[in-house]
């Protein structure tokens, strides 16, 4: 199982809507899961909704912040300040590394 | 509309700055409202699925992008823009041009909950960015959000999602965009949600009623803060041009009227109507057993109307044009010829068809795109197959007060399901209408007649008379009713009796010259011995006469002789009569 997650690359978007409290905390526990659990195997891209609207529609943002995650297939979304490391994983069907 | 019309000149007339509108541009709705919807303000529209929510405020949104100039924002929760403009394509409205031509922006936001895992705090500010990307890269006036209760489907977090809607129409508020929100009604509320309690504006509610296995649309302004509405539940109609609601009741009575007189069709009943005919822009109701000629003096009635050059509509809930066409050349009424010249038209349709306040709508619509000065509806009874007597009068009095308003003279027929003049049997019309025309079956001598008469003619001499009705080949024709000794005489029983006079009048014709003859010869009978008499009176004359002058002679010469005779005697005896002297000197 592991190596077969090794393999996948993890493209993540987390869409912001300026420097809130609710959008930094999400970019920080997400930064924090990916550092231990996917480390080396995946990019994150912050777009920030204020600077460019005309993005939200494409990936169906209505709340912020929200984390998509277009590859591995299928589409995810995660939606908060990402603050339930557990909900995360699951959502994002990460197999946890094991202490 | 006269009301709008009205209250608009208040409006104007008044100090007080106009409470702002958006017009909608939808048939009837900126009437019941005046004016529209509360402009810069959100209202919420509310009903059951399947109700027309969806497609009146696309309506909204479609009429102000091209009616009026603003630019209009719909974002869809439930269908893809792709759905929604080949939903409303039959009603004419090209969605497409209108993205292509920046007056219309459809977003469509699809929320799938299997996708999305929710975990602390959010809010929905892709929500408020996307909207606002969208209202300012066209200058949007207009938004429509439909459905956003589909929120609550996709999201677990209540306390967020109904805290960030409340901002939601805060934003839309200050965005001063006239906005619609749509919501599905819930058990005991109007919305599944409770939207209500953030959208306090405007509040309109969409019903989609099935009675009689027949359904009505309908539509009732809820609330309105800061303006008067209507508060009835107007009928409504989506066809091909959308949506028409029909603000039918108008709560005055101050129509207009006219003292123009219209022709009956019909010389003899004109003449009964103190030899004019109707008071245009009044409501005639003829009414009648079965197989009486109702549908006939309503197609002479039309008849005569167009041929005044009057445009004329005439509504058949039980024939077929060409039915109607066909029986009424029997009796030398060409209605084809006034089809062809664009003057009538036919409007038939079942009863069933829909429902009564949707026959209504068709009606008005009808009139407002025709513009007819005569209207028909043929007849009125097989509504009731539709509702109850109740709501047939309803809707048969304010179809009435509107034609009033136009000035178009309606003449309905309706079926009297008895024998005996009943008021109830008219769909309670009869204390509205004008004038009313009742055709009776008089059963005699084993025929079945008609009796027509005038029970009401409001506001000119009018006979009392029951007349007889007759359909010939030439039309229609009243004649007088005889009243013989058993009553009324009709038909072949009135034909006998005036053959019967005839001869009684021949022969007493006859027995006077008889008569006059006898006492001819009496006179000169009675002549012949006044003369004999006269004759021989004459002659008895005669006789008398010639006695009295043979007696005058005979006297005459007896006084002669004695004369003589006293002569001669005082010539002998001169002395004695000397002597006497003597003496007498003495």
């Amino acid at each position: 199982m592991i190596m077969a997650v090794k393999e996948k690359k993890w493209q993540l978007k987390l869409y912001v809507a300026g420097q809130t409290l609710k959008s930094v905390t999400a970019l920080r526990n997400l930064n924090k899961y990916c550092e231990t659990h996917l480390k080396g195997q995946y990019t994150i891209e912050v777009i920030d909704l204020l600077v460019k609207p005309q993005l939200a529609e494409g990936d169906q943002i209505f709340a912020i912040p929200t984390l998509v995650r277009k590859v591995p297939e299928p589409i995810r979304k995660i939606i908060g300040d990402l603050s339930n490391e557990e909900k995360v994983l699951v959502g994002l069907n990460i197999v946890p590394v094991n202490n | 509309m006269a009301t709008a019309r009205t209250k608009n000149k208040k409006i104007t007339s008044s100090p007080l700055p106009l409470f702002p509108k958006a017009s909608t541009g939808i048939n009837g709705f900126d009437e019941i409202t005046q004016g529209g919807l509360p402009q810069g303000r959100p209202t919420l529209v509310c009903g059951e699925a399947g109700s027309g929510k969806t497609l009146f405020s696309m309506e909204f949104i479609v009429r102000g992008a091209v009616e009026f100039n603003e630019p209009g924002v719909f974002m869809a929760f439930e269908e893809k823009a792709e759905e929604l403009a080949a939903n409303v394509s039959s009603l004419g409205f090209d969605l497409n041009k209108l993205v292509k031509q920046n007056k219309l922006r459809i977003d469509y936001v699809h929320i799938e909950r299997s996708e999305i895992e929710e975990t602390g705090e959010y809010d929905l500010d892709g929500l408020f960015i996307r909207l606002g990307h969208a209202i300012d890269s066209i200058g949007a006036k207009r938004v429509v959000l439909d459905t956003i209760e589909n929120l609550f489907a996709g999201l677990t977090n209540q306390a967020i999602l109904r805290a960030e809607l409340r901002r939601l129409f805060q934003w839309l508020k200050e965005k001063n965009v006239t906005a619609i929100i749509t919501g599905e009604k819930g058990t005991g509320m109007l919305t599944r949600e409770g939207l209500e309690e953030y959208v306090s504006d405007c509040v309109i509610l969409l019903d989609h009623r099935v009675n009689n296995q027949i359904s009505t649309r309908r539509l009732r302004v809820i609330k309105y803060r800061g303006s008067s509405h209507g508060t009835n539940e107007y009928p409504f109609l989506i066809d091909q041009d959308g949506i028409s609601v029909l603000p039918v009741t108008s709560l005055k009575l101050e129509a207009k009227i006219s003292s123009q007189r219209v022709s009956t069709g019909i010389e003899s009943m004109d003449e009964m109507l103190d030899g004019k005919g109707f008071f245009r822009g009044g409501s005639i109701l003829v009414s009648g057993t079965a197989g009486t000629g109702k549908t006939s003096i309503a197609a002479c009635f039309a008849d005569a109307a167009c041929k005044r050059n009057e445009r004329c509509i005439y509504f058949a809930f039980e024939e077929s044009p060409d039915q109607i066409i066909r029986n009424m050349r029997s009796i030398g009424v060409d209605l084809e010829k006034h089809i062809d010249n664009g003057l009538l038209k036919f409007h038939a349709s079942r009863p069933t068809m829909y429902g009564l306040e949707m026959h209504l709508v068709v009606i008005y619509k009808m009139i407002k795109k025709f513009k007819p000065r005569t209207i028909i509806l043929d007849p009125i009874s097989n509504l009731i197959t539709v509702g109850n007597v109740g709501e047939v009068k309803s809707i048969l009095v304010r179809l009435i007060d509107f034609l009033q308003t136009q000035q178009i003279t309606v003449l309905f027929t309706a079926l009297s399901l008895n024998n005996i003049v009943n008021e109830q049997t008219d769909e309670g019309v009869s204390s509205l209408v004008d004038a009313w025309i009742l055709i009776r079956d008089i059963e005699l001598n084993g025929e079945r007649n008609r009796g027509l008469y005038i029970m009401k003619s409001r506001g000119m001499k009018h006979s009392n008379q029951v007349r007889e009705f007759t359909i010939t080949d030439t039309g229609l024709k009243l004649e007088e009713v005889y009243l013989g000794q058993d009553g009324i005489l009709t038909g072949s029983a009135r034909q006998a009796h005036l053959l019967h006079q005839q001869t009684e009048s021949l022969l007493m014709k006859h027995s006077l010259g008889r008569k006059d003859k006898e006492v001819e010869r009496k006179s000169r009978e009675l002549q012949a011995r006044i003369d004999t008499l006269t004759s021989e009176f004459e002659s008895i004359k005669e006789e008398l006469k010639n006695d009295s002058i043979e007696q005058e002679l005979r006297n005459e010469v007896l006084r002669q002789n004695r004369e003589e005779i006293a002569q001669l005697r005082s010539n002998r005896n001169n002395i004695p009569a000397a002597a006497g002297t003597k003496k007498n000197k003495k």
